[in-house]
């Protein structure tokens, strides 16, 4: 059996139907890729494989048990980033690294935070408030959790959004780091990256 | 447990502490006005003063509510605290905890100063500040609940307060109710330990009751 599995998917937003009939399962190792134009429900679709939203139809099973009956268990193996990257403008980037992964129930001391946001090319502004960072650099103080929690599954909407050719290269190191080492993803996104590691499935959505 | 939320509540709040001194001079301002526009007749002061005090801490605590959960849903820190292995109700509770120690503590500590506008006796005061330090929590743990549920609605702010203003009126009646009692010689006993019952029943209900708010909010 696959760990990740929707089975029969559907998605109503108001009177509209987004998306039925919407199958995946994905192992070890896999990476899921869901193409398809803007409000096709792709957003919509990851929210759902969170837990933040109800699907209208159908179920996803995380080791074949419901994911609305395992809850704080499915909670800690997962990391979602979405379109709101979650930092504060008020706090200093390396505070909105180690507060984020707290809140992820993995508390991190200063020196790791310092070396994953080093690691993610944000060397020498650990200390800056968040509001004077650009927004790609605000997006890469999203993704350095992503070096510090440790989890299984990453579900990742539009990672790519506002970073640079540099920081694209090294999130596509990350992923297929993270998929040599049996981890699994699930991301949207409308740049083409290449990951050469573990398997790619691809997912889309009219 | 949520005693990181308490520090990152503080911390942001140190960080724009307009918003803190916003809540606590709204309240001064308040109390103040009702003497000057009554007059100094002492009798009648003294009699108005508890209602009058507990009237604006209620109007103040509200001011801020709608800052509680708004800046975390707009950054996206929200969607992370539903999506935490920890309880969300702990997180709440750490959150509503963080909101009465930055704007209910400051109005419990200054209402003794403002009561002697109003001419109140030592014992007087000491009961208002009692009733306050048991109220201004169940304040912020109701407010939760009303926060949550307008959560990114236009014209939250108004709502919120039609909302909750309500459930505030039994803490209203038993928190001015005891510094009466005490000046009628009846002894505030009995309205504090309602008062404290009241807060013993939200800190357990209250948090339960925003978790599954916010739930309903962010689907």
């Amino acid at each position: 059996m696959s760990i990740l599995q929707g089975s029969d998917l559907e998605c109503v937003r108001g009177d509209r139907r987004l998306f039925r009939d919407i199958n995946f399962s994905l192992n070890a190792g896999e990476l899921l890729q869901v193409h398809g134009p803007n409000g096709s429900g792709k957003t919509s679709l990851l929210r759902m494989l969170c837990g933040l939203a109800t699907p209208a139809h159908g179920k996803i099973c995380w080791h074949g048990t419901d994911i609305r009956s395992l809850k704080g268990d499915y909670y800690g193996a997962i990391t979602y980033l979405g379109h709101l990257s979650g930092v504060k403008d008020d706090l200093t980037a390396i505070e909105n690294l180690r507060i984020s992964s707290a809140l992820a129930g993995v508390e991190i001391e200063a020196k790791k935070a310092h070396e994953a946001l080093q690691h993610m090319g944000l060397g020498g502004r650990e200390l800056l408030p968040a509001k004077v960072l650009s927004q790609g650099q605000r997006r890469r103080v999203a993704l350095a959790r992503l070096l510090v929690c440790g989890t299984v599954l990453w579900i990742l909407d539009e990672p790519l959004a506002a970073l640079d050719s540099a920081a694209v290269k090294l999130m596509q190191t990350l992923l297929e780091q993270h998929l040599g080492k049996g981890g699994m993803v699930v991301m949207t996104t409308h740049q083409e990256i290449d990951i050469t590691t573990g398997a790619t499935q691809r997912l889309q959505l009219t | 447990m949520s005693l990181w939320v308490i520090q990152r509540d503080l911390l942001l709040a140190m960080r724009r502490r307009s918003d803190v001194l916003t809540t606590l001079f709204f309240f001064i301002i308040v109390v103040s006005l009702f003497p000057l526009g009554v007059g100094p007749e002492i009798n009648i002061l003294r009699t108005m003063a508890p209602g009058v005090v507990w009237v604006a801490a209620l109007l103040a605590s509200m001011l801020s509510l709608g800052r509680m959960f708004s800046s975390d849903y707009l950054d996206g820190t929200l969607e992370q605290m539903l999506l935490s292995p920890q309880s969300l109700s702990m997180l709440v509770l750490g959150k509503a905890l963080a909101h009465w120690l930055v704007t209910g503590v400051p109005l419990v500590l200054m209402s003794p100063v403002l009561g002697i506008q109003y001419d109140l006796s030592a014992d007087a005061l000491l009961v208002l500040t009692a009733s306050l330090l048991l109220g201004t929590p169940v304040l912020s743990l109701i407010g939760a609940i009303g926060a949550a549920l307008t959560l990114g609605l236009r014209g939250g702010g108004v709502l919120v307060s039609l909302l909750v203003l309500p459930l505030y009126i039994p803490i209203l009646i038993f928190g001015a109710g005891a510094v009466e009692a005490s000046a009628a010689g009846l002894g505030a006993g009995a309205h504090l330990s309602l008062l404290g019952a009241f807060l013993l029943a939200s800190l357990v209900l209250a948090p339960w009751a925003t978790a599954v708010s916010l739930r309903i909010s962010m689907e």
